[in-house]
Formats: C-alpha cells, structure tokens, sequence
C-alpha cells in the first residue's frame, strides 16, 4: 500500500520543549508501537542475516564394512536418523560465513569470473549472466523498477491535468473508478488482467485475431511476458500518481497562472514553466513511494504464473521458501539481505536529500 | 492569431479528455467485464469463437438454461468452502485494524507532542522500515517460528500484520495530530490532567476523522496483503487473498476456473463498497503527507 505516508516532505513540527512532552511518558506512549516494530521488522532483519550466514547440515554418513562370500566391501550410507537429530538440535545449520552470497545461485563470482573469460563480447556477457538465476531476477527487477516508475509518473501528470479540466460534476466519478485498480488486491487485480489476456480471454483472443496469427500468447513469449507485467504495474499504480498530482495541481495558485496568461504562455507552455515545477516535491514524493514498491514487485508474477519467464527478487526468496518440505532458508535469507542492500541503494539520495532538509530547517 | 491560439487550446483539449476517457475506459473495463462473467459458464467467459457470447450467455442459456448462473459462486463459496476464508478475512481484518490504530494513536500523539530529537529518528527508523519489501521479512520470520510452534495461527499473523502496518499509520496519525493545536492538551494538563488523561479526555474525543482515514489504509493492507498471509497461515486459516490464488492452481486443472473469478468478485466486492462511501477519506489519506509539503 502506498501513500499517506508523509515522507520525506513533511514538515517535522519540532517545537520548542517549553511544553514538550516528558522522556518516560513518551516512553510509556511509543512503548507499544516501537516494540512491535522492533519485533516484527528490526529483529526479523537481524534474524534474516543471521540465517544468510548459515547453511543446511550435510547428512550424516556412516561407514559400514559388509563382508559376504566375495570378501569385504565398504559401504557409504546416509543416517537418517542422525541426520534428522541434527537438523532438529541445531535448526540454524552449520556456518558457513558469506559464502551462501557468492555461491551459484547468488552473486556467483566464480561463474561471473569463468562467463568474462569466455566470453567473446558484450553480448555474450550478458547472456552468459542472464543464465544466472540471481542475475536474472536481478535484471528483471530493475527493468520493471525503471520501466513502470517513469510511465507511471507521466501519464498519471497526463491523467490529472486532463481530470483537472473536466467540469466538476464528472471528476468524482473520475476518481472514484481510478481507485478501483489501485485498491484492489494487487493479486485479485493481476489475476483478472492475466483472464483477459489469456488466449481466450477477450483481449488475447482479439490480438490474436487482429495479428492472425492464433499461437500469439504471453504464457508462449518471454518479452510478450515482461510487456504485459509493465502494463499491469502501470494500470495498478497509475492512480496513485494521478491523485496525488491531482491534490497538487489544486494547490497551484491561481494568480501565477493568470500572470503567465497575460504574459502570453500558452497552456503548454504555462504546464511546463508553472506547473511542473510547483508539483516538483509532489513528483520526489511519488518517485520514492513507487521505487520502493516497484522494487518489491511480486503479486503479479504469481497471478501470471510468469515463472517460466520472469523473476523478480522477492519470487525467487518466495520459491526458496516453498522448497517442498525442506526450505531453504539460507538461500532465501541471503537474497533477502541482499534484496534489502538494493533498497538501501536505490533510496539512498532521497534519503540524504530528506537528511539535508531536515538541518536547513532546524538551522 | 488569436484564432490560431484557440483552435491550439481544443486540440490540446481534446487530446487530454481523449486520455482521460481512454484511461477511465482501461481502468474499468477489466472489473465491468470480470464481474459480467462471473455469471457465466466458462465458455463464455473464456469466448474465444465470438466475444459477443460473454455479453448474451448464448452458452450460458444452453448450459443452464438461463442468461445467468451462480454456478461459479456455489462452486466458490459452498463446495471450495470459500466462506471460510471470508471468516478468517474477517478476524484478521478487524484484530488488525484495532490494534494498529490504537498502537499508532498513542506513538503518534507522543511524537507530535514531543520536541525532542529523538522523536525524529523514531520517524525516519519508521520511513526505513516501511521501505523493507514484507517478503524480506517474511523470511525472517518462517524459521523462528516454526521453532516456537507459532506458524500458522491467525493470531501470529494479526501481530505481524499490524507490525509492518506500524510506520504508515504513525507518519499518518502524526501528522494529523500536529494539526490538532496543541494547547488544547496543555491547557487540560494546567488544570491538572495527567498527560495520559489530558490525551484520553481531550484529544481522543478529536480526533475520529484522522483516524478513521488511517484506519482506512490499515483495513486495504491487511485486506489485500498476499506476501504474509500466504507465507504464514496454515490452509484452514487462510485469508481470501491467498485462498484466490492457491485457487488459481487447483481448480484450473479441475476446469473450474468459474470458481476462481467468482472469489474474485467476491473479494472485490466489499473495496467497492467501501471506495463509494470513503472516496474523500481515501483521496486525503493518499495526499495527506505529500501535498502539505
């Protein structure tokens, strides 16, 4: 869910602590709010790493000596049940330092190292990481991430102005089917996508008949695939974008357009020069609310049943989970930390442009 | 010229309503046309011969006998017993809301009344939590729990629901209680009130708007999340979100994929409802934090 956080550009009412509250009773109000939060999300982050830095016992083999009428032979076998013993008493596993990161599924720095020596070129670098599966999760993650985000803020700048000129009476019932797509369980709405652009279904059908061509299918086509995934992360979160640049655009004064008018700025031209800039912060806000979800992407790969085609971070820790019977948590950990270093990376520079707000303000 | 300008300012015109009733068409059509099938057979509903079907039920009328049928929605809410998943959503949904909201009223209220700084970096602790996709989480939390035994209960996932709900309903409501003016509260606590009761008596009687507008986002999260109530509860426990995909899986081999789009209408339904009467809640919560800045 997005929105209604403030963010980075609200202002912080710090007041004067003439009458500000005490440390204990903050103490005592925050108490339950801030414990949750460090049970829930600190620890889990402390508990992820934790569990990145471990792997699965090995099973527990025994040596065994079998001798029949053609002499002795050794025997290796597996002790279940020993296995089993160790499994329970030590959960966590062995450890195994950093290597789960840089092991095949993951970072892979030795199968990167061999890929770059084989490799003739560019191309056959790429395709070389493409067949790694952090890599590819990776690749598809931020081509969603930096596809949608810019779509998405244009044409929901687009959508507000054109809402923003309808006559009063229709822009309620503008907003209102808006919202469906947005508030909808992002499973529930890329489920009903994914009917409609079945081969059966109304759209798939109809673009199959219109190319001609009846095995035209995005469950047959990796790029038809990660198409329609951009399309649905833009039907999704266009009305977030739309709304809150619609809230701004009321907030323009009326005085400046009227000023650009007499000057002679065209509509276009005022959209640009007054418009734009005034929604500026609107537009940082919006950014950062759609990376951080963008980022994330996931529900939709699920109810398209992409995973022959596409996968993002959080599909892949979600597959490692699922691992019939035995999940592995290493594995899923390791991306998830490394899932959470992307995050940091990514809002890092508003971060620090909040950070530097934050002095000028209190200077 | 002025005529040239004119004649510019319709085109431009024309182009943006032509967008916007292009995109109001896109946004709409997916849940019109679902919500029409859904009283259909699958034939219809998946009428690749001649789309036209979809609208008139010409299988339907054969099938059944009439142009419309509840075929799927028995299917779904009797024999795949998707009631109890509407229960569960339920429970879940409501445990959620109340104690999110009363959690966030108090930390909210403390960090709008307190000037220190430290209140500062309780918020931006908050920001950075809100950035972790659930899922990260979700990994965190599979093994610890299944450890003390506590995976899988409806209970364990309200507590985990309303922890991640925590950064986004405190930004909300303290932003909101900045906007009550604080000598409000000092003026009760000069007669005597305690800090506690100044907030009970004073300001919990104000502040219903703010909250019902959080907890509005608080009841769409936990409604419509899929990372956690997937991954944590066990099959009976189930929330609607993940029953309608688990039934993707099972009933398109069963070839009763009706089922499926009919629990999806059913678990739409209610956000309908709820935007028709909320929209101007909805609409201020999304910009509560970002237009004020």
């Amino acid at each position: 869910m997005k929105g209604a956080l403030g963010g980075p550009l609200q202002p912080i009412g710090f007041h004067d602590g003439a009458h500000a509250m005490k440390h204990r009773t903050f103490f005592w109000f925050i108490l339950p709010t801030l414990s949750a939060m460090i049970l829930f999300i600190a620890l889990p982050i402390v508990s992820v790493f934790i569990q990145s830095l471990f792997v699965q016992h090995e099973q527990v083999l025994v040596v065994s000596e079998s001798c029949g009428p053609f002499g002795c032979v050794e025997e290796t076998q597996v002790d279940t049940e020993a296995t089993a013993k160790l499994r329970e008493e030590q959960p966590l596993g062995r450890f195994n330092g950093l290597a789960t990161y840089f092991d095949r599924s993951h970072l892979a720095s030795a199968e990167i190292a061999e890929v770059w020596h084989a490799s003739t070129g560019l191309s056959s670098f790429i395709d070389g990481i493409m067949d790694l599966k952090f890599y590819k999760a990776l690749v598809f993650t931020l081509t969603y991430t930096f596809v949608v985000t810019p779509l998405v803020l244009i044409f929901g700048l687009a959508v507000a102005v054109g809402v923003n000129n309808l006559p009063k009476a229709f822009r309620g019932v503008a907003i209102f089917i808006s919202l469906l797509p947005f508030l909808v369980a992002t499973i529930v709405g890329s489920m009903i996508l994914s009917w409609m652009v079945d081969g059966e279904g109304i759209i798939g059908a109809t673009l199959q008949n219109i190319f001609n061509d009846p095995s035209l299918s995005i469950k047959a086509s990796t790029p038809l695939m990660w198409i329609m995934l951009m399309v649905y992360g833009v039907w999704h979160t266009l009305p977030f974008a739309f709304i809150t640049f619609y809230a701004g655009l009321q907030t323009v004064p009326k005085d400046t357009l009227e000023a650009a008018r007499v000057d002679g700025a065209n509509k276009w031209q005022t959209m640009i020069n007054v418009v734009v800039p005034h929604l500026m912060p609107l537009v940082s806000f919006v950014t950062l609310m759609l990376l951080m979800d963008n980022f994330r992407v996931f529900e939709p790969l699920v109810s398209f049943q992409a995973e022959a085609h596409a996968q993002s971070l959080s599909t892949f820790i979600v597959s490692d989970l699922r691992e019939a019977g035995n999940p592995l948590y290493a594995s899923a950990s390791a991306t998830s930390m490394l899932t959470i270093l992307g995050v940091v990376i990514l809002l890092t520079p508003v971060l620090i442009r909040t950070w530097r707000d934050f002095n000028a303000k209190a200077h | 010229m002025a005529t040239k300008a004119e004649t510019r300012l319709t085109t431009l015109k024309a182009v943006s309503y032509a967008l916007v009733i292009a995109w109001l068409i896109i946004a709409a059509f997916p849940f019109l046309w679902t919500v029409w099938g859904s009283f259909k057979v699958q034939g219809d509903f998946f009428s690749k011969a001649d789309w036209t079907n979809a609208i008139y039920g010409i299988l339907t009328t054969r099938e059944t006998g009439g142009a419309f049928t509840l075929k799927g929605y028995y299917g779904a809410w009797i024999q795949e017993e998707f009631w109890r998943n509407v229960f569960n959503t339920m429970v879940i949904v409501f445990f959620t809301v109340c104690i999110s909201l009363t959690f966030g009223t108090l930390g909210g209220y403390a960090l709008a009344r307190s000037g220190f700084r430290y209140a500062f970096w309780v918020l931006m602790a908050a920001l950075a939590f809100r950035a972790m996709p659930h899922i990260t989480l979700v990994s965190g939390y599979m093994l610890p729990f299944f450890e003390w035994n506590i995976w899988g209960l409806k209970a364990t996932t309200v507590i985990v629901l309303v922890a991640i709900n925590q950064p986004f309903t405190l930004w909300m409501l303290h932003s909101f209680f900045l906007n009550i003016p604080k000598d409000m509260d000092e003026s009760a606590m000069v007669d005597g009130c305690t800090r506690f009761q100044a907030f009970w008596n004073v300001i919990v009687p104000v502040m219903w708007p703010g909250v019902i507008t959080t907890g509005l986002f608080s009841f769409l999260l936990a409604y419509n999340d899929y990372a956690v109530t997937s991954m944590l509860l066990s099959k009976p426990n189930e929330t609607m979100v993940p029953a309608v995909a688990s039934f993707l899986g099972s009933v398109q081999v069963q070839g009763n994929i009706m089922f499926a789009v009919a629990a999806v209408v059913s678990a739409t339904a209610p956000l309908f409802v709820l935007i028709l009467f909320f929209q101007r809640q909805i609409v201020s919560g999304l910009t509560a934090g970002a237009v004020k800045g």
